[in-house]
């Protein structure tokens, strides 16, 4: 997306609105011609970061594809509350087929349009993140192997929240789940590797991956529109805060997007073929207790004995990812 | 065109013929001839507009063939045994969704321990999915079922197991008459989806559906398995109309006419029944034989008309429902309701153990005298089985059994 | 009238290729033809066997070859090791890979009461070094075969051969076939007159 400068007017925010922008590079959401791919009438919860991922990439990707796109969904909370028995929230083909399948499921539609000629048509796969690190890893894994001409799309609300929020490997640290309760000698979820599966899909060379937020919607768009224009594997992982199982108020979501990324603990950047190609830079360093401190899932670390070392642990990896990615501006 | 040739290597081939646009396994013994031979026919381009994908897993494999089939592509696949389970969700998930793929199963053992020779353990774990199963009994049924099968799905819009012996079928060698492209397409027709994937016209595939709507749904697809008896001999009947030879229908009665005794199989196991029931005819013996070929649906209703006049039946079967007995023989129980037949079941050949002639003449010479038990296991090593028994009873850490057993086998042979 | 041969080896030594070979012989004679292998573990040099069974009707019966009226040797070490002549008929064919005779090889008294011309050996391997520089006996051994049994004539498994590999190749295997076909059929000769 060309950078246009763009002067702050308002105060103490970073409002920008549209009419400041030039026409075609306002938000896909902003125009009333946009398709609505995931209709209102959906039942998520008031405040659910996944739906308004799911909108705005969707419809970004249908801007990009000259509407021509099916979508395959993984089992999960996007699936369900888009697809309330007997209503579809969906108006583009859309296909759920298993929890763990949506990418080998898109690569086979990806193959009927192929074989059918119909050249025009993008596939989509999208899903959790208990759908893409854990039960469709493997699938997720030999899509990308075989670079098959589909755009994976992973809605990261870090745990499994549509079963009553039990630990997915997204999960981090310390952070209480119904499997990972705030009790014993280490509360919350314990202190594994993490499994970044942006950083996998670099290791296979795909021709894009994106880590995106939904407190940074135009970059959402911008990621989807340029994933749009690839042929082959791409992926676009984007932390969708949930209001429900992250403990938050409805109302904080993308201020907690936001934090996750301003903290560094959530990096924004793209990769082209495994190497790095673009990072968002931090404007405002902020300490992890200000994004953790928002969340009851965090809540056992705070309160008369904070666990200090925990939370310097957090820290620490959001340092690490600060340094690894370049993510302060130089002065 | 009349052809020496493997097995799968005649399927593979009749496949091509069908014209499929996606192709997706995953390669297990005994159907990786099947999957090579369309792999190399896609790639010297003789079967042109065919995607051929290599996947991860079997679970992938069935799974891009339900988004290709979803997208109106012609779609096959094939997997055994333990690929078969390990996508034993998208099996249910592809005949849940009426989606009419075509899978070959090389039939093999389930482990553990594990075995890669014959038997329908595989085939019978998913019989309750919703697919079609039919049962080859040579290579030139197998070749001939195959184009039956896309036929079938693509009209009920239903999925379809084509059940083929692995290794007694798939890797042998015999003569067979590999149709041509012209004969092919007079009898395939271009899928017509009743459901499709298209941004010409969205639609949503896969919803939850609540209490107020199972039922009805798993109602319309037991109902649709209830037209496939309808459907599967009149596909039969054009096949052999345009073909020039019998293949497929529900079942098929060899010398039943006045039959006292009856045998009732599925699948290559019937071409040594039938030498032996034309030993035993030529003697005087009064015996026939039934083979099924549509195992789901199950054919009640003929099995009933054919073996209602035999006063006993002897169920011989490649499957072993643990803790119960025969599978095949408790179907049949339906289909002889309200008869005196009796039935023997007899579990023969789990693992490749081979059936012989011999064996089962002496097993029919009992069964006339009713003097088999309900459920017999054929040539069972009862010795072997008796000395685990009692290393059981003796000793809390027994070991495992499979190596105990072959301990013991592999010292009697070396006395 | 049903002829059922068992051919045993090791894997490795083409003991499938040469049932296979065999059936369509048969075929290209307008005979029916069954040819499937006994499965073990796929490793190169355990024992292996395969079976032809060959008919002027169709042929149904899918057991091993229990009782075969003509046992291929391909491997000479397989003698005192497994059981090879299980159930051989006893007007039977045996052809075994040798340099060495019957009685050389140990297993004289095996075979006594046996037809002496339909006891023969040859050696395979050598007319394929020979021939086609790999010691793979399988394809020799088929022209032995068509020698001491008659069942398939020699220009059928040449037939067969061509239609199996490439020119080059095929032109070596053929030449092995018919020179141990040829040498077969000289055995047989003494072997009857003596």
């Amino acid at each position: 997306m060309d950078k246009q400068p763009v002067k702050f007017y308002q105060t103490g925010t970073f409002t920008v609105g549209n009419r400041l922008l030039a026409p075609d590079e306002r938000s896909v959401q902003a125009n009333m011609t946009r398709t609505n791919s995931l209709n209102s009438g959906h039942r998520a919860c008031q405040g659910c970061g996944e739906a308004l991922g799911a909108r705005y990439a969707i419809d970004a990707a249908m801007r990009a594809a000259n509407n021509q796109v099916i979508a395959a969904n993984a089992t999960g909370c996007l699936e369900v509350f888009s697809t309330p028995y007997p209503e579809t929230s969906w108006q583009i083909p859309w296909i759920h087929s298993l929890f763990g399948n949506a990418s080998a499921v898109a690569t086979g539609v990806a193959a009927a349009m192929k074989v059918k000629g119909r050249k025009d048509v993008r596939v989509i796969a999208q899903g959790g993140d208990g759908g893409t690190t854990d039960i469709g890893f493997g699938c997720l894994s030999g899509m990308f192997e075989r670079n098959d001409d589909v755009l994976y799309i992973c809605y990261d609300n870090q745990a499994y929240m549509n079963t009553g929020v039990q630990r997915s490997s997204a999960t981090p640290p310390a952070a209480r789940t119904a499997t990972t309760m705030p009790v014993g000698p280490e509360p919350g979820a314990t202190w594994g590797q993490g499994k970044n599966v942006p950083q996998i899909a670099m290791a296979h060379g795909i021709p894009y991956v994106a880590t995106a937020s939904v407190a940074y919607l135009h970059d959402l768009e911008a990621k989807v529109k340029k994933a749009m224009t690839i042929h082959g594997a791409r992926y676009i992982h984007i932390l969708v805060p949930c209001p429900l199982g992250w403990g938050a108020a409805s109302q904080d979501t993308i201020r907690l997007a936001r934090l996750a990324v301003e903290t560094g603990l959530f990096p924004l950047y793209e990769a082209e073929h495994g190497e790095v190609v673009a990072s968002q830079k931090i404007r405002q360093r902020v300490p992890v207790e200000e994004y953790l401190k928002l969340q009851k899932r965090f809540a056992h670390l705070f309160g008369k004995q904070p666990a200090v070392e925990t939370i310097a642990r957090i820290q620490a990896m959001a340092d690490r990812n600060i340094r690894k990615f370049a993510l302060l501006e130089d002065r | 065109m009349l052809k020496q040739t493997e097995g799968s290597h005649a399927m593979a081939e009749a496949i091509a013929l069908c014209r499929p646009e996606v192709i997706c396994a995953y390669p297990i013994t005994p159907q990786t001839h099947i999957v090579e031979g369309l792999g190399e026919i896609v790639k010297s381009g003789e079967l042109d507009n065919c995607e051929f994908i290599n996947v991860e897993s079997e679970f992938a494999a069935l799974s891009v063939a339900i988004g290709a089939s979803a997208a109106g592509a012609r779609t096959y696949t094939a997997t055994a045994s333990q690929g078969l389970l390990f996508m034993a969700e998208a099996v249910y998930n592809a005949a849940g969704l009426g989606l009419p793929i075509v899978m070959t199963i090389g039939n093999r053992a389930i482990g553990a321990p594990i075995n890669i020779w014959n038997d329908h353990t595989d085939s019978m774990s998913m019989r309750d999915a919703g697919w079609i199963q039919i049962y080859a009994e040579n290579n030139q049924e197998a070749v001939d079922l195959h184009i039956q099968a896309f036929r079938l799905a693509e009209e009920l819009s239903m999925p379809v197991m084509v059940c083929v012996d692995g290794f007694i079928l798939t890797h042998a060698y015999e003569r067979i008459d590999v149709p041509d492209q012209k004969q092919v397409d007079a009898y395939i027709p271009p899928f017509e989806p009743r459901q499709v994937l298209d941004p010409r016209e969205p639609v949503s595939i896969g919803a939850m559906v609540g209490p107020d709507a199972f039922m009805e749904v798993r109602y319309l697809a037991h109902h649709k398995q209830m037209r496939a008896l309808e459907l599967i001999p009149q596909l039969s009947a054009e096949f052999e109309q345009k073909f020039g030879r019998k293949a497929g229908d529900l079942i098929k009665a060899y010398r039943c006419e006045d039959a006292k005794t009856i045998v009732v199989a599925l699948g290559s196991v019937m071409g040594t029944i039938k030498d032996v029931i034309d030993d035993m005819r030529e003697q005087g013996e009064s015996i026939g034989a039934v083979s099924i070929c549509s195992f789901r649906p199950f054919p009640t209703r003929q099995l009933h008309d054919a073996l209602c006049r035999a006063e006993r039946i002897v169920v011989l079967e490649k499957a072993l429902s643990l803790g119960i007995g025969g599978v095949v023989s408790h179907d049949l129980h339906m289909a002889l309701a309200g008869t005196t037949v009796r039935a023997y079941t007899v579990v023969a050949g789990l693992g490749g153990r081979p059936i012989t002639k011999t064996s089962l003449r002496t097993l029919f010479e009992k069964a006339q005298q009713d003097a088999l038990e309900p459920l017999t296991f054929l040539d069972l090593n009862q010795n072997v089985v008796n000395r685990e028994i009692d290393r059981e009873k003796q000793q809390r850490r027994s070991g495992p059994t499979a190596e105990n057993i072959l301990r013991d086998l592999a010292a009697g042979n070396a006395r | 009238m049903l002829f059922q041969v068992r051919i045993h080896g090791r894997g490795g030594q083409g003991v499938v290729s040469a049932a296979e070979m065999l059936s369509v012989a048969a075929f290209l004679e307008n005979k029916h033809a069954q040819a499937f292998p006994s499965f073990g573990s796929e490793r190169m040099g355990a024992p292996v066997m395969a079976f032809c069974r060959i008919d002027d009707k169709e042929i149904r019966l899918r057991e091993p070859v229990m009782h075969p009226d003509a046992l291929i040797i391909q491997d000479p070490t397989l003698l005192h090791q497994v059981d090879l002549f299980s159930g051989v008929t006893p007007n039977g064919y045996i052809l075994i890979n040798s340099t060495r005779s019957f009685d050389e090889l140990g297993i004289g008294d095996f075979v006594k009461g046996y037809r002496p011309e339909h006891l023969c050996t040859v050696p395979a391997t050598e007319l394929a070094l020979k021939h086609v520089g790999r010691p793979l006996p399988n394809v020799a051994l088929l022209g032995g075969f068509a020698a001491i049994s008659g069942k398939v004539n020699i220009d059928s498994v040449c037939a067969a051969i061509r239609d199996k590999f490439p020119p080059k190749i095929a032109d070596g295997n053929i030449a092995a076939a018919r020179d141990a076909y040829a040498f077969v059929r000289e055995e047989m000769k003494e072997a009857s007159h003596a």
